[in-house]
């Protein structure tokens, strides 16, 4: 629990009012000992042989063990989904594929308690945040997405759009079953199998969205799930019968990936890496922004690509807003995932918590202001209080490079001008927010920022039916939305023009 | 080509290249022969260096503004002058490709589709967003909507022999797109290039906008696909090696690839080669106070 200190928190709250613990049961949730490798509808024995553990950040202890595919896992995988592919699901009808698709939607709902907390166990992200954002959102994506099987003619006018086939998919371990969701509903209702790879550090729920699909009897081979580390990701990436790439996680990675598939037919999207800019102008409603400020940056411990880690500040407000930003900041609670209270959970693993805890260490090498909420953290566990770095400059690597943590650099400016500028000065593209009650305004700053999101007065809204990716190094292509589903489909043959 | 007769000599005219709405020479100072198709000597063609291309690069970065900037009708309206410049300059473009080897009525062909080419692209300026755009119906009380905006500068890359239709496949979509555009011509036939080249200067095209190089696939490729501030790198090359070079030396900025094969039936202009060269852009604002 916070122990708030320091200035007065809103609302007259202090320790006499601190909230009691409000920890949501564990006792419905059931987890295997071990996991094997779901492929053509059953989990399987690594031929690997070897398993990894998987733990709970908040209490470091071992939730279970997963299995370590190796190339060979891989290939099996691949050949199921290939067979699932010709067999069962090309010659489908649409309008079946959809069904398919409605009930895991269905299934998720009514399952949605027990993903919500095994989410926030393995990943250690606010059981608010699993219950009211993950785990819904996940749902609606499947229901979004089973609608558009039979109608994809309608989304691509003047062309016919057809399946590619085997997708393989490596997701992140920041959104885990909503990840896995963006990947697995637009492929199957494009008509493709898929070969996914949940992230090593939070394997969980897609392995039980595995027990789900074979629950409602989606035909084997259709989704496979293969876990693993770096080394899985790669074996998918490097075999010649996937016909389809997609990958969230770094730039670095996605970097690799594109240059493996150089001279292939593979096809490829990325999501990747981002450092937002989130634009408060002196014409905002300040203490609305202020609550958009927390919301960009400390959203899932800023676990987020599209996180607003940049904030940009007018130098007329910039004092008032910072005043209210640290108070603000002091009143989140900062602990247990699963208490319903907790704002900011446990940090996703031992080895990000030091990559926070380096750029923690370089701030301070740079000699920049910093402020912390104080709070005191659960002796177990990864932890990262609330930070934030005011007078950070351009150069500085806080304002370049993307921590993926509870940690905000903030710079100033005095003309719009100015502040497009700065914010269009990174390779990312991902993300960018815009404070103003000018509605002028927002059209303005917002049509000439380079970034495939741009939030306006809100930041991190996510919707199915919302495209989602980035321009320049943030990745390539779309997820979500009518958008979405050009990454599952071949459109290139296009009509055209009736010239003939 | 300029032909000789008894009365006196014709003046042949020195291809040079088209960066920034003027026409260098290249920096290299260094120039290949042209010949036609028989093994005659047609020209001596710039052959671009890597300088060259960052300069190519700052001009269509420079203008990015100049060309996103302006209103798609006017952009729409700028493609079409295009068209109506090369129409006007048809037998010259005729003529430019029987010098090379091409029969008089495929010459025609070429240019004749050029045109109609071009001007079915100027048409989509205007409606791309309208008709690839959404709004979209999200489940909390947002305004939320998705339009089109240019990848930024794209480099692009005209396969051996391809020529004038080569040429008008992965520039004429980009600039409909909104980008500014630096070109590598095919290297058989560069001279066609550069009559496009002024064809664009004569059309109300901002300099640097569109940018035409002339010289060597092998010279100019690795550093367009290794450039840091090119967005998007569109080419038909048939080389494999080279086509896969160009992919994995892309990943450096994430660049994107779009490589189009011109053997691949269906070849007719389509508003898909214009989205190949554009991003999506989604707004969110709220609705209420």
């Amino acid at each position: 629990m916070a122990k708030p200190t320091g200035e007065p928190l809103p609302f007259g709250a202090g320790d006499a009012l601190a909230y009691a613990p409000a920890p949501e049961s564990t006792e419905h949730v059931q987890l295997d000992e071990r996991y094997g490798l779901f492929i053509d509808g059953a989990f399987k024995t690594p031929r690997s042989r070897r398993f990894f553990d998987t733990v709970n950040p908040a209490t470091e202890q071992t939730l279970a063990r997963v299995a370590r595919a190796n190339a060979a896992d891989v290939n099996d995988a691949v050949n199921a989904a290939r067979r699932a592919y010709e067999r069962h699901w090309s010659p489908l009808k649409p309008a079946e594929r959809g069904k398919y698709l409605y009930r895991i939607a269905r299934v998720l709902q009514e399952r949605a308690r027990e993903f919500a907390v095994i989410e926030s166990m393995d990943g250690g992200k606010p059981i608010r945040e699993s219950r009211d954002v993950d785990v819904p959102l996940a749902a609606a994506h499947f229901f979004y997405y089973a609608g558009w099987a039979d109608k994809l003619p309608y989304a691509f006018p003047g062309a016919s759009p057809q399946p590619l086939g085997v997708a393989g998919q490596i997701i992140p371990w920041n959104f885990p079953l909503l990840m896995a969701a963006w990947k697995i509903a637009p492929a199957l209702a494009c008509g493709n199998t898929v070969v996914l790879k949940p992230a090593e550090t939070t394997p969980l729920t897609a392995l039980k969205l595995a027990e789900l699909c074979r629950d409602i009897d989606l035909p084997p081979g259709v989704v496979n799930i293969v876990t693993g580390a770096g080394a899985t990701g790669q074996a998918l990436v490097a075999h010649s019968d996937v016909d389809k790439l997609a990958f969230t996680g770094s730039t670095a990675v996605g970097r690799d990936i594109q240059s493996a598939l150089a001279g292939r037919r593979t096809r490829y999207t990325l999501e990747l890496g981002g450092k937002a800019a989130n634009i408060i102008f002196e014409d905002a409603a300040i203490d609305q922004a202020v609550e958009g400020i927390v919301n960009a940056i400390f959203f899932n411990q800023g676990h987020v690509c599209c996180a607003g880690s940049r904030l940009l500040v007018q130098e007329s407000i910039a004092k008032d807003v910072l005043r209210k930003l640290k108070r603000r900041m002091q009143s989140l609670i900062v602990g247990d995932p699963l208490d319903k209270n907790t704002d900011i959970g446990a940090i996703n693993s031992k080895a990000q918590l030091e990559r926070i805890k380096a750029y923690l260490e370089l701030g301070r090498a740079d000699d920049l202001a910093s402020f912390q909420t104080e709070t005191s953290l659960p002796a177990t566990g990864y932890w990262c209080a609330p930070t934030v770095f005011t007078g950070v400059a351009q150069s500085h690597r806080l304002a370049r490079e993307e921590i993926f943590g509870p940690v905000l650099a903030v710079q100033t400016f005095r003309t719009p001008d100015e502040a497009v500028s700065l914010a269009n000065n990174t390779p990312y593209g991902l993300s960018s927010g815009v404070w103003t009650d000018k509605g002028a305004k927002v059209f303005q700053i917002s049509a000439q920022l380079r970034s495939g999101v741009v939030w306006a007065n809100t930041f991190n809204k996510f919707d199915p039916t919302s495209p989602f990716g980035g321009y320049k190094e943030s990745g390539v292509g779309r997820e979500g939305g009518l958008h979405g589903l050009s990454a599952y489909l071949d459109v290139q043959d296009a009509a055209g023009r009736g010239r003939a | 080509m300029a032909k000789e007769n008894s009365q006196r000599l014709a003046v042949a005219k020195t291809v040079k290249m088209f960066i920034g709405g003027a026409f260098p020479r290249t920096e290299s100072g260094r120039v290949y022969k042209v010949n036609n198709r028989k093994g005659q000597l047609i020209a001596n063609a710039c052959r671009a260096s890597r300088k060259d291309l960052r300069e190519a690069v700052v001009a269509a970065r420079g203008r990015a503004g100049a060309w996103q900037g302006i209103s798609a009708y006017l952009r729409s309206q700028i493609l079409y002058r295009m068209a109506e410049i090369l129409e006007e300059r048809r037998d010259t473009f005729i003529d430019a490709r029987r010098a090379l080897g091409d029969t008089p009525r495929s010459a025609t062909r070429s240019v004749d589709r050029a045109i109609d080419d071009i001007v079915y692209y100027a048409g989509w300026c205007d409606k791309l967003t309208q008709v690839f755009g959404s709004v979209n119906p999200v489940a909390s009380p947002h305004y939320n909507f998705s339009s089109l905006e240019p990848m930024g500068v794209v480099a692009a890359l005209v396969g051996h022999g391809q020529g004038l239709k080569g040429l008008i496949d992965v520039v004429v979509p980009a600039l409909a797109g909104g980008n500014t555009v630096v070109v590598l011509a095919d290297e058989a036939d560069p001279l066609t290039a550069i009559l496009f080249a002024e064809v664009a200067h004569a059309s109300d095209v901002p300099p640097g906008a569109l940018n035409v190089l002339t010289g060597q696939v092998a010279d100019v490729a690795p550093s367009m696909a290794s450039h840091k501030d090119i967005n998007a790198l569109v080419h038909t090359l048939t080389d494999a090696a080279q086509a896969a070079e160009c992919a994995r030396l892309s990943a450096i900025n994430i660049k994107r690839v779009i490589a189009r094969d011109p053997a691949r039936k269906g070849q007719m202009p389509s508003a898909y080669r214009v989205l190949d060269t554009v991003e999506t852009k989604t707004t969110w604002h709220p609705i209420g106070v």
